[in-house]
């Protein structure tokens, strides 16, 4: 065999096990979306559920699917696939794997919003998502805006971004000190991140939102792949670097702006999906599909749990995120250090 | 004898260098003094310099009746001085250190998980003991911080001598983790919501001096670790590889460090509560000031850490009169500014940063 036929073998090979790994977390994915039509109070089997969803099955049980749940688990995808990408392109675009949404001032700006909006301004519903995606977003344009022309090259821009960010959660701290106990308690389950029912009128701009950026990140990818290759050679393969950049995070943050608005700043699965994503599929790529699927699965499973947890009560999917995330990417990261220590 | 050769012109520079860091630490030094004169004269009542230094010579003077300002200034003032110098100095070392062991400059003492232990053990303490007192929270915030980072430490890796991503990955799954432990019991439990959020602020005031008594030997173990590392850290800059060629025993330098790093951010958390910033900035601003020698960054960072968690507190007491604001809001409101300007003034980019 020449050597140019073991590469493309090996090639092949990495291929197959990549999209293999991504099918399985897709299979996953849908499984836990059924899982989370069926369950809860009634929980009716899978059959049901599937006749519900295509409109042949009793009135009942399709109001209950249709109307119910199915909303919510959408929205659970939408954000938990939102949260991933955007967490995957900001770990690639800025280097760094701790370039998560939350550290960029995405997150702590529609917090900062929606706790003034609560808190302050006693509002609730539409108009706090709002607040808060317009919160999101203008914080992280002042961050962009603050770090300037040479602005996205990594840690100037993350660095100005943590700087925005504590000042803001010096906001909420204050505003979270000075409320009323009970306010200051709803404000937390907000901060939390929590999935609801939304109507389908209010699901749906927000479901064509998302999918166009994501569109835009996926056209960005090729480009994405080249840029991971470091700034040098990358415009030296005719990359407009600055340009590249900036559009790539302009689309995550507005991605993780209409998840937050859709669901609370849901902050770990940002953070995760992307490192799940490539121990999965052992890519040392941006593994953007990958993350999606990921984070989508695990925003879906979290609200799974949250809701069925407890007999008398449910979480919000943000406690549940975290409290079953971290062990996963811990056990991930131990394994991989034990792996490294073989290796080395 | 034979007389020394007249030093090259490169050493005679470096020499110049490191006159131009001491001189640049006494300055800072200066810059300390003034924030703890500030913070014993100002607040709700204002006191002049001499009727400050009549205070603090009054337990000795026994001829003169104890007056309002002696009690300010002897009770409420001093606590909170010290309190804000120790915790400064901590969170300000501590951060040098965590950004050396983890090569990355963005790196905060609270990325290890120290915040979220101490904060999940304050909040059980509240919940599950009743606990109500900031000298009651002292050894669950250690405790709680000390358990994060082993488990943190033990995930990274220790045998390997935990590489920087991996350490600084579990660090945030561990925060992530604890953190939603710490929100679901304050949703169900509003009355502990109701304490922590004043604890988890960050604040210098109800503090007495015994706080400090009780957590000094962590403080100080913890600053004559990070100063014995000095030397060891700036081998440990140049990369794992070369740092063991030099002689460094990688694993155990990280080790040790990190060790440290638990002290005295445990111990500083543990005593003002957890305050961010002041570990990522003090840092920074000392690189500006000093450059990367550990020698002169650690105790740069301290000085640094120390006048910017004092002087945010008498901040804090100017802003509302005749109320606060609490140390760690103020440490926020005016440190991202001065971060941001710092860093969009900076003309070489900053450190690059380890994947």
């Amino acid at each position: 065999m020449t050597a140019l036929a073991a590469v493309r073998d090996a090639r092949r090979r990495r291929l197959r096990r990549t999209s293999a790994v991504i099918g399985a977390v897709g299979v996953l994915a849908l499984l836990l979306v059924l899982a989370s039509l069926s369950l809860g109070r009634p929980t009716l089997g899978p059959g049901t559920v599937l006749r519900a969803i295509a409109g042949s099955g009793d009135a009942a049980a399709g109001f209950i699917v249709v109307d119910l749940r199915l909303p919510r688990v959408v929205a659970a995808v939408l954000v938990g696939a939102a949260f991933g990408l955007a967490g995957a392109v900001f770990q690639a675009v800025l280097r760094n794997p701790l370039a998560s949404p939350d550290i960029v001032g995405v997150t702590q700006g529609a917090s900062a919003a929606a706790v003034v909006a609560v808190l302050s301004l006693g509002l609730v519903g539409v108009p706090v998502s709002l607040a808060a995606l317009v919160g999101g977003v203008v914080v992280a344009a002042i961050s962009l805006a603050l770090a300037g022309r040479s602005g996205t090259a990594g840690s100037r821009f993350v660095l100005i971004g943590i700087a925005v960010a504590f000042l803001t959660n010096a906001v909420i701290g204050f505003l979270l000190t000075r409320a009323d106990i009970r306010a200051a308690q709803g404000a937390l389950v907000w901060l939390v991140g929590s999935l609801s029912s939304l109507p389908w009128d209010q699901l749906a701009p927000a479901a064509i939102a998302i999918a166009i950026l994501a569109a835009g990140i996926g056209f960005l990818s090729p480009r994405l792949r080249v840029l991971q290759l470091g700034p040098e050679l990358a415009s030296g393969l005719g990359i407009r670097v600055g340009r590249t950049r900036l559009l790539l995070l302009a689309f995550a943050i507005a991605l993780v702006g209409v998840g937050t608005a859709l669901a609370g700043p849901i902050a770990f699965v940002a953070l995760a999906a992307p490192p799940i994503a490539r121990a999965l599929v052992s890519d040392a790529g941006a593994a953007l599909a990958g993350s999606a699927l990921v984070g989508a699965a695990e925003l879906v499973g979290a609200d799974l749990v949250a809701q069925n947890a407890l007999p008398d009560a449910q979480l919000p999917a943000g406690v549940v995120t975290g409290i079953l995330g971290a062990p996963v990417l811990l056990l991930l990261l131990a394994r991989r250090a034990r792996s490294e220590a073989v290796t080395a | 004898m034979i007389e020394a050769p007249p030093a090259p012109p490169v050493a005679g520079s470096l020499r110049g260098g490191a006159h131009r860091r001491r001189v640049l630490l006494g300055l800072l030094a200066l810059v300390v003094l003034v924030a703890i004169a500030l913070s014993l004269g100002v607040g709700a009542r204002a006191i002049d310099p001499v009727t400050v230094l009549r205070a603090l010579t009054a337990p000795l003077d026994g001829s003169r009746a104890v007056s309002t300002d002696d009690m300010v200034v002897l009770r409420l003032r001093i606590p909170r001085t010290a309190i804000g110098l120790a915790a400064g100095a901590a969170f300000g070392i501590a951060g040098t250190l965590v950004q050396a062991v983890t090569r990355n400059p963005l790196a905060d003492p609270g990325l290890l998980g120290i915040n979220a232990g101490a904060s999940l053990a304050v909040v059980l303490a509240i919940t599950l003991l009743g606990v109500s007192t900031p000298l009651g929270y002292v050894w669950f915030a250690l405790g709680g911080a000390v358990v994060a980072v082993f488990i943190v430490f033990l995930v990274a890796g220790p045998r390997r001598g935990a590489s920087p991503l991996t350490l600084t990955l579990a660090g945030a799954a561990v925060t992530a983790g604890l953190t939603s432990i710490l929100t679901l019991l304050l949703l169900t439990r509003t009355q502990t919501l109701d304490q922590y959020r004043f604890w988890s602020v960050g604040s210098l005031t109800g503090r007495s001096v015994d706080v400090l008594a009780l957590l000094a030997p962590f403080l100080v173990l913890g600053a004559v670790l990070a100063l014995l590392l000095g030397r060891v850290l700036d081998a440990l800059a140049l990369g794992d590889e070369l740092a063991r060629g030099l002689g460094a025993r990688v694993p155990l330098v990280r080790a040790v460090a990190v060790g440290a790093v638990v002290l005295l951010c445990g111990a500083a958390t543990a005593a003002a509560g957890p305050i961010v910033f002041v570990g990522l900035a003090a840092p920074h601003l000392a690189r500006r000031l000093v450059g990367m020698r550990h020698a002169e960054l650690i105790p740069a960072s301290a000085l640094l850490g120390a006048a910017l968690l004092v002087l945010a507190d008498v901040g804090g007491r100017l802003v509302v009169p005749p109320g606060e604001l609490e140390a760690g809001i103020v440490v926020a409101v005016l440190g991202a500014p001065l971060m941001i300007a710092l860093v969009s003034r900076a003309r070489r980019p900053v450190r690059p940063v380890v994947r």
